[in-house]
């Protein structure tokens, strides 16, 4: 049997580590949704603001519907995303760009961008 | 049996081209009919004025710039040029006759001849190289400014191009058709999505403008190429230019200066303003 003493301190110590692995996963989707942000708003990138409201973007287009309740919008992450990457294949007549289907975007970017739209 | 078909292959080809003819003043009519419905209240001769006739303050912005036009120093460059002399003595009214108010509307036309679509900026050129002058170069500089002078003498006619009910007539019209309504570029977005679909929203700030009354103003001053070029501030640019600019900004690669495929696409397009007034050059930013 090990000591009361001894028992405390690694019962310390699993709380410091899963404590700190659990604040750092927090702190990489932070960190997602803000490189996800830079892409969106890039004019060379994803340039959504050309046409969606979204955020807190100046002087949005108006085409595409506002960015704005996402998760409701959007129960299935995986369906959010596969609109990013080609619009068409639900509506062919979208004037959305197919970003990840005729690589404007790589699929890193479309994964980051998901995350911050989706956290919209 | 088989004279039965061909018989039947004939009426259905005549009936075929036929209708395509009238296609045309249809097109026209129902794309005006498109704009009426989306834009009520807008009247569609006033369309020649692009998208500033759908915001009031735009169009007094628009109006203030034409007070002093910025394009008017390089349209009377264009028309020191035009009529300056050729080495061989002649001048521009050799090929376009004594009369400079009667070319503008003219063109584009289909040249049953050639079995092509003959565009102004073609025809200046070809004046310059059958006088044995070099052609001008490019899609601005001289070209647009003789142009641009041809343009500002033919202010307040009519637009009216005319598809003959010829096979290959109708076959450059319905390339150029097909052009305007394809999707094309790493964007993946035809003329007519952001032209007629979405004409009238806004891309960011910028106003989509409809394709009736897209060609009348052309060449047209761009604000834009007025501020890219820094050496002489020259805002002129013709019709070609503007479509290699469209065709770059849905990242596609553009087609070769009026070469078939703008040519087509000018005939097509402008034929879609037939009834409005022609008012080039003109602002836009």
């Amino acid at each position: 049997m090990t000591k009361p003493v001894q028992r405390i301190a690694s019962l310390i110590s699993a709380l410091v580590v899963s404590s700190v692995i659990l604040s750092s996963t927090a702190m990489a989707a932070d960190d997602a949704i803000a490189q996800g942000k830079k892409i969106a708003v890039d004019r060379k990138k994803g340039n959504c603001l050309g046409c969606h409201a979204m955020g807190d973007g100046v002087m949005p287009g108006n085409i595409g519907p506002p960015l704005i309740a996402m998760k409701a919008r959007y129960p299935d992450k995986a369906k959010l995303r596969a609109q990013i990457w080609d619009a068409t294949e639900k509506n062919p007549h979208t004037p959305m760009p197919p970003f990840g289907k005729h690589g404007a975007l790589s699929d890193k970017e479309i994964d980051l961008i998901t995350e911050y739209v989706y956290s919209l | 049996m088989r004279k039965y078909l061909s018989v039947l292959l004939a009426a259905s080809v005549s009936l075929g081209a036929g209708s395509v003819t009238a296609g045309n003043a249809q097109d026209v009519a129902d794309l005006k009919e498109y704009f009426m419905k989306k834009f009520p209240g807008v009247e569609i001769a006033s369309l020649k004025d692009g998208a500033y006739a759908l915001d009031e303050s735009l169009y007094m912005q628009f109006e203030n710039v034409e007070e002093f036009p910025p394009w008017e120093d390089f349209a009377a460059k264009g028309e020191e040029l035009y009529n300056k002399p050729f080495a061989n003595g002649k001048t521009f009214a050799s090929c376009f006759g004594d009369d400079v108010t009667k070319i503008r509307a003219k063109y584009p036309y289909w040249n049953s001849e050639l079995k092509t679509v003959v565009t102004l900026e073609g025809d200046i050129n070809k004046c310059r190289t059958d006088n044995g002058e070099k052609p001008f170069k490019g899609k601005r500089g001289s070209l647009a400014h003789v142009s641009g002078y041809i343009a500002s003498q033919a202010r307040g006619q009519i637009i009216n191009v005319v598809v003959p009910d010829e096979p290959e007539a109708i076959a450059a019209y319905e390339a150029g058709k097909k052009f305007f309504y394809a999707k094309r570029g790493q964007l993946n977005l035809s003329c007519a999505d952001c032209h007629v679909y979405q004409a009238g929203m806004n891309v960011r700030s910028e106003l989509l403008s409809p394709t009736v009354g897209h060609v009348s103003h052309f060449p047209v001053w761009r604000r834009k190429w007025e501020l890219a070029d820094k050496k002489n501030n020259d805002g002129l640019g013709t019709l070609h230019r503007r479509y290699g600019g469209c065709n770059k900004q849905v990242r596609a690669r553009p087609f070769k200066n009026q070469g078939e495929e703008y040519r087509n696409l000018e005939f097509f397009h402008t034929s879609m303003s037939n009834g409005l007034e022609w008012n080039g050059p003109a602002y836009r930013k």
